[in-house]
């Protein structure tokens, strides 16, 4: 077995940051129940709105505008079944979506549309980005809600969420943004974006899983998916997770501190990554927008090679990457990300994701650089397409 | 935490994937005396089976794969297992002595074991085909799917690959499932299967 490893899949979790785990471990001590009025459950309780002021000055929010729930699948929930409450404005009003997102949006979308909302899931072009004239055509008074990722998990392509949301506006629609894979990468600030909701996410940031926030505009509506205790303001039942959030918190303040400089560096990476795979293996695809794209994400799609074949010699050597294609998960169809993109299935079989994050270096790169061009040339040497199709 | 985790799939598997044996290094100098191709790429997975036969036996079987670990890994050992076998014992190879030589599969990862078997099969019916031969083992590989209509899976491999991809268009052009229906299931399933081989739209 190797000695050497090397992560590249941030954009599925990051490690905890150690600063985050030393700040978490202390506040495993403060068992109190943060709802609780005496001295131990306010001890939690100071530390959890300590949190929240922090995620709000990562996203430019109010911390009163934060709202702490299990992760970023359950922020997500939140917003998108609040239509189906009788309350909401323009209850089963209709709702805009795209393609891309993530399961956790597509599946509730598909959901609600069983409950009779009608939805809409915009088409993106080659680069990932929205259709914008297919959104304009669907925009209209009868819209209740508009969900558009920040940034896409695999191809890092980020949406232009300020213009999406300025648009809706015109027709008095909620906005809301998954932002889980931008927070802490790029800025995210929620009065410029112009959005009713946004979610993150703290295991993206280096913090532990099984949390996540939910910024909520003042006045917009949102009713609660899990009922109980009158925990967060009523709008999420359920014993408030104190170390974590506390965790959250240090995570989102480091986030916000080293955001500039992270961008800068991990960009330089993601190019260096991007021109040595380029200049050193032929026929490959870089998929994503080529500007608008996060900084760690690089997604490449190798002709004649198959993802999960490539992911495994990654790693035998140590280095961990994910695939664009579902064999690994038993299905046979590839990516719903890539094949929105208009990719051919053949192409997105063969498609790999290398996401950088704070503890990825230079010298990780290089150890790729060395390891990948054999890995694909081996593999391109058994396959039945590597004689014709490809190298010509 | 302990660096030495175990790898998904058995040494067996790895050591397949990492070493392949029997690759078809180049197809045109070989020599094939029979050439089997299966599978989609759109599938993910797709084989090259070659073969040269002496004396009613398999003398070589080299192979190609666009395909996963476990696809490469089970082709590799299938070539190794079928060289020297007669082509009787060769046509009856099945997935499961394949996988069990390999010390098994993760469950999911089955449908990228029957590859090699079906590939081998085409390589032989090809042989066959090509020197003249009456195909003889074809129906001793059959089974009955639909029993009101005595349907076996090769005739509804036979007829997808005439064109009829669809449950309905199967039932036309074989008759399967048009007595109790109760074969319906069945026949979905080898539709499943014949999809990821051949392609969803084969034609
Ligand atoms: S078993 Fe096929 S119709 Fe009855």
């Amino acid at each position: 077995m190797n000695s050497r490893f090397v992560y590249f899949d941030n954009n599925a979790t990051t490690p905890l940051d150690p600063d985050v785990r030393e700040r978490f471990i202390q506040a495993l001590d403060l068992y109190g129940n943060p709802s609780s009025m005496h001295m131990f459950g306010r001890q939690a309780h100071e530390g959890v709105e300590w949190a929240r002021g922090e995620v709000a000055r990562l996203l430019g929010s109010l911390p009163e505008e934060i709202l702490f729930t299990g992760g970023g699948s359950e922020s997500n929930n939140t917003v998108l079944k609040s239509v189906l409450h009788p309350d909401f404005p323009r209850r089963k009003g209709k709702v805009i979506t795209t393609a891309v997102e993530h399961p956790c949006i597509l599946e509730t979308a598909a959901f609600l549309k069983r409950f009779g909302v009608p939805v809409a899931i915009l088409p993106v072009d080659s680069e990932g980005k929205i259709d914008m004239n297919r959104y304009v055509d669907e925009l209209d008074d009868s819209v209740a809600l508009v969900s558009v990722m920040l940034a896409n998990n695999e191809i890092g392509t980020i949406q232009d969420i300020a213009d999406i949301a300025k648009l809706a506006k015109q027709h008095g629609a909620y906005v809301h943004t998954d932002a889980v894979q931008g927070v802490g990468k790029i800025p995210v600030d929620v009065e410029e974006l112009q959005v009713d909701y946004l979610t993150a996410s703290a295991h993206k940031l280096y913090a532990p899983k099984g949390v996540g926030a939910l910024y909520r505009r003042k006045g917009a509506p949102l009713f609660p998916l899990i009922h109980g205790g009158h925990q967060e303001k009523g709008l999420r039942a359920g014993t408030i997770n104190g170390p974590s959030i506390i965790a959250f918190g240090c995570a989102a303040e480091k986030a916000g501190s080293l955001l500039d400089e992270e961008y800068i560096r991990l960009l330089r990476l993601r190019t260096k990554m991007r021109d040595g795979i380029l200049a050193s293996v032929p026929d490959v695809m870089i998929n994503g927008h080529p500007e608008d794209v996060l900084p760690g994400t690089l997604d490449v799609s190798f002709f004649a090679a198959e993802g999960e074949s490539i992911l495994l010699s990654l790693d035998i050597e140590g280095i961990a990457v994910s695939t664009g294609s579902a064999c690994a998960t038993g299905s046979l169809e590839p990516s719903h990300v890539l094949m929105a993109t208009g990719m051919d299935a053949e192409l997105a079989h063969g498609s790999i994701r290398f996401s950088l994050g704070r503890f990825n270096t230079e010298e990780e790169v290089d150890y790729l650089l060395e390891k990948l061009p054999p890995i694909i040339e081996r593999i391109r040497k058994m396959s039945t397409i590597s004689r014709k199709e490809v190298h010509q | 935490m302990s660096t030495k985790m175990q790898w998904v799939y058995t040494e067996k598997v790895k050591d397949h994937f990492v070493n392949p044996r029997n690759v078809l290094d180049d197809e045109d100098s070989f020599g094939a005396d029979g050439t089997g191709m299966v599978g989609s790429m759109a599938c993910g997975d797709q084989m090259l089976v070659a073969i040269k036969v002496r004396d009613g036996k398999i003398a070589e079987c080299r192979w190609k794969t666009y395909g996963c670990a476990s696809a490469i890994a089970s082709t590799s050992m299938m070539s190794e297992m079928v060289t020297g076998m007669s082509l009787e014992a060769a046509y009856h190879i099945t997935p499961k002595q394949i996988t069990e030589a390999l010390g098994g599969l993760p469950e999911h990862k089955f449908h990228c074991s029957v590859l090699g078997d079906k590939g081998l099969r085409a390589a032989i019916d090809d042989y066959l085909e090509k020197n003249g031969l009456e195909n003889p083992f074809t129906k001793s590989v059959a089974n009955i799917v639909c029993e009101c209509v005595g349907v076996t899976d090769q005739a509804i491999e036979a007829a997808f690959k005439a064109g009829a991809v669809s449950y309905e268009a199967i039932q036309t052009a074989t008759g399967a499932g048009t007595v109790c229906g109760k074969c319906r299931e069945k026949t979905e399933a080898i539709l499943e299967e014949m999809e990821h081989l051949y392609g969803k739209n084969h034609e």
